[in-house]
């Protein structure tokens, strides 16, 4: 984390400017110290591995939840597409093996669908993304609800299941790579070189000012509707990865949207748009599942995790709020 | 959106998600994470109640009457009463209002007296069931529409205790006889109540296998699925004196929401915080395989554990050769209510209340109830092997 640091320095101004990086690295690098020495074996490669490995899915949801949010939108409809896809999941496979691969292709087209409705709703029609995403996240538990008679049925194959649960084992080094991690690691590469893309920036400017990037030809409807098929698909992959670590459940994706918005405002990014960086977004998933392990291992009670997200929701954004120049833009 | 618009929109969504569970939460919890500090495993629960808890323990031991092999007609320490007032002749209509289909426990239930109902063929003519989906007030306004369409019996499974008890009571005045199952209503009106041995029995029998089959003053880890449901909170009281008595170290007390990812988070964490753990104790079997798998994805060996006849558990426990023990809150007692029902209806005397035994699944009787061919969430005491349809409308 120092090396990416210090290789910044040059690039960017060494001041901390809202929505960079240095904050979230200092949080997390506190957090990571407080950790060692409440327990020093906690950077060990195996304890490392299988932390970053079930911290996989949170981490790509706040990558997909960063393209909507860069953009000045919301999805709250994630969590319960998670649960709706481990759901749907179970039941298509049936514990038969050889349906493996043709539900994981349904799973991606579903999630992306998920996404285009959600992007065409808010875009043409005009509904506030938090309504549409909400009405979503409604339309997703009563349907599964009614197609599961209110109880998952059927089974996830092995094969299914061990994207989320098996890992490499006897790597030089580090011992276990969980496949979680492999898969977080070319979704977060995709998702970096898409930031830095045509794309990404359009969809920044979108964020930034709507008006001002229509106005200069950015087709906002698009890249809007575009975001919201990201944030379909990666809840498509998490789910595949939950899925697999921990089963059917009807649980599944309980309270992730928050989790997913929590981590990408604590990572730098802007509720509002027009600010942050997907790297940020990610590991402020990582910090949040950090600070709730730390919270474990200091015997917090467990309750007090959505108290923790929310405060962090208000003060990240009153942080941000007492920063932001008037008339934010493009910077 | 402006950040001061997202801030509101948040808290409001926030406000939302905690207003939106569907479980039925009927106390307040007396606190999470009591456990852990100070000798023994702190104050008792506000729930506990020390003559229940000895009557329960009492019967766990206690031999019942009835037909052998079938335990949803067998009775543990028979009460008569009378029921030739409600005496007339069939073929009759019963009517049910069920709290709810919402876990697999209730899906196998329900599948269960349904084809109980099918056994007894023309003596009943109409099986008229509600489903309340777990909301209180559903389930009031259901009782209410079932009392005009002419019902012979009235059978409930009620969502929560005290709501429903002016509902049920409003049915015992119309004169019909009402028989109440599962959880119970605070009140003497229906004719009988029906349930196994109950909460105590579950916790106790859990917590003393787990206790016996490890270290003195070893590390347990319980895990519990919500705080300040009566039937949980029983099973858990009932385990801390098992636990206080055999003096274990209890490492933590957890709320997993019956989700297998956070169980899994929560058991892995106590792995690194404290290398090993001893034995696990859980107040339901939702989630022992996720627990199950957090010891083997760890690479370490699966300490004692109990789980419930939920068939993916009792299949790690065969596969995996685990220290394991089940205790049930058997789905056959969804049989006893139709049979009870027309006992009633034929002016034969039932036993009330009509305490049901509550058998523990063990290393000897694993293999009876292991059935390759149900699924992962099918109940093994489902009592259902001998009724029409079995396997398939259990699938």
């Amino acid at each position: 984390m120092r090396i990416a640091e210090r290789r910044r320095l040059p690039v960017r101004p060494p001041r901390v400017r809202p929505g960079g990086l240095v904050p979230i690295l200092v949080i997390l690098a506190v957090l990571l110290v407080l950790l060692t020495i409440r327990q020093p074996d906690f950077l060990s490669p195996p304890s490392l591995m299988s932390f970053l490995g079930r911290s996989a899915p949170i981490i790509l949801l706040a990558a997909g939840q960063y393209f909507v949010i860069v953009a000045g939108e919301f999805d709250l409809s994630v969590g319960s597409l998670v649960t709706a896809q481990v759901v749907v999941a179970a039941r298509l496979i049936d514990s038969e093996p050889s349906r493996t691969w043709p539900v994981i292709l349904l799973l991606l087209a579903f999630g992306a669908a998920v996404g285009l409705v959600n992007g065409l709703v808010t875009t043409r029609l005009r509904v506030s993304s938090f309504i549409t995403t909400l009405g979503m996240y409604l339309i997703l538990v009563g349907a599964v609800y009614l197609w599961s008679d209110g109880a998952p049925k059927g089974g996830l194959s092995e094969e299914f299941r061990r994207f989320g649960r098996r890992a490499f084992e006897d790597v030089f080094l580090v011992g276990r790579v969980p496949y979680a991690l492999l898969v977080l690691l070319a979704v977060a590469g995709l998702a970096v070189l898409l930031t830095r893309s045509d794309f990404g920036r359009t969809l920044v400017a979108v964020g930034g000012n709507p008006r001002t990037a229509e106005l200069s030809g950015v087709r906002v409807h698009y890249a809007k509707t575009m975001a919201f098929v990201l944030s379909g698909l990666a809840a498509a992959v998490a789910a595949i990865l939950i899925g697999g670590y921990s089963g059917i459940s009807f649980q599944a994706g309980a309270g992730l949207e928050f989790g997913a918005i929590t981590a990408v405002v604590l990572g730098g990014v802007a509720l509002g748009g027009g600010r942050g960086s997907v790297v940020g977004a990610m590991l402020g998933a990582l910090t949040l599942e950090t600070l709730f392990t730390l919270m474990n291992f200091y015997g917090v009670s467990g309750a007090l995790r959505s108290t923790v997200q929310g405060a962090i929701i208000l003060l990240a954004v009153a942080v941000s709020a007492l920063r932001s120049v008037p008339g934010k833009g493009i910077q | 959106m402006r950040p001061s618009t997202a801030v509101l929109a948040i808290v409001a969504l926030l406000a939302f998600a905690g207003c939106a569970t569907d479980e039925p939460t009927v106390a307040a919890s007396a606190g999470a994470s009591q456990a852990a500090s100070g000798p023994g495993t702190g104050a008792p629960s506000t729930f506990f109640v020390q003559a229940d808890y000895d009557k329960e323990l009492a019967l766990l031991g206690a031999t019942p009457t009835g037909p052998a092999g079938k335990p949803w007609e067998q009775v543990l320490d028979p009460t008569m009463v009378q029921t030739a007032k409600f005496k007339k002749p069939g073929p009759y209509k019963i009517c049910f209002s069920n709290a709810g289909l919402n876990n697999p426990w209730r899906q196998v239930g329900f599948k269960t007296m349904q084809a109980e109902v099918e056994t007894h063929g023309r003596d009943i003519k109409q099986f008229v069931h509600v489903d309340a989906e777990g909301k209180d007030q559903k389930q009031i306004a259901d009782i209410n529409d079932l009392l005009g369409k002419g019902c012979d019996a009235l059978i409930v499974s009620p969502n929560t205790t005290a709501t429903l008890t002016p509902a049920v009571e409003a049915a015992c005045r119309q004169g019909l006889p009402v028989i109440v199952f599962d959880r119970g209503v605070d009140s003497t009106c229906p004719v009988t109540f029906i349930n196994p041995i109950g909460g105590y029995g579950f916790g106790h029998v859990a917590a003393e296998f787990i206790t016996q089959r490890m270290k003195p003053g070893g590390k347990v880890l319980a895990l519990r699925i919500l705080p300040g449901v009566d039937v949980l909170e029983t099973r858990w009281s009932a385990a801390k004196v098992a636990f206080d008595k055999a003096g274990v170290e209890l490492v933590g007390v957890e709320f997993t929401d019956g989700d297998p990812a956070k169980t899994k988070k929560i058991v892995n964490d106590y792995i690194q915080r404290y290398g090993t753990i001893d034995g696990v104790w859980m107040d339901a079997g939702a989630v022992a395989v996720a627990a199950v798998e957090a010891f083997v994805d760890a690479g370490r060996p699966v300490p004692p554990i109990n789980g419930e006849d939920q068939l993916d558990f009792l299949r790690q426990w065969k596969d995996r050769k685990l220290t394991a023990v089940a205790p049930t809150y058997p789905t056959y007692q969804w049989r006893t209510p139709i049979i009870a029902a027309l006992r009633i209806l034929g002016g034969e005397p039932v036993s009330s209340p009509w305490k049901l035994p509550q058998p523990t699944i063990t290393q000897d009787s694993l293999d009876q109830y292991l059935d390759p061919d149900m699924p992962p969430l099918h109940y093994a005491m489902c009592g259902c092997t001998d009724l029409p349809g079995y396997p398939q409308r259990w699938k």
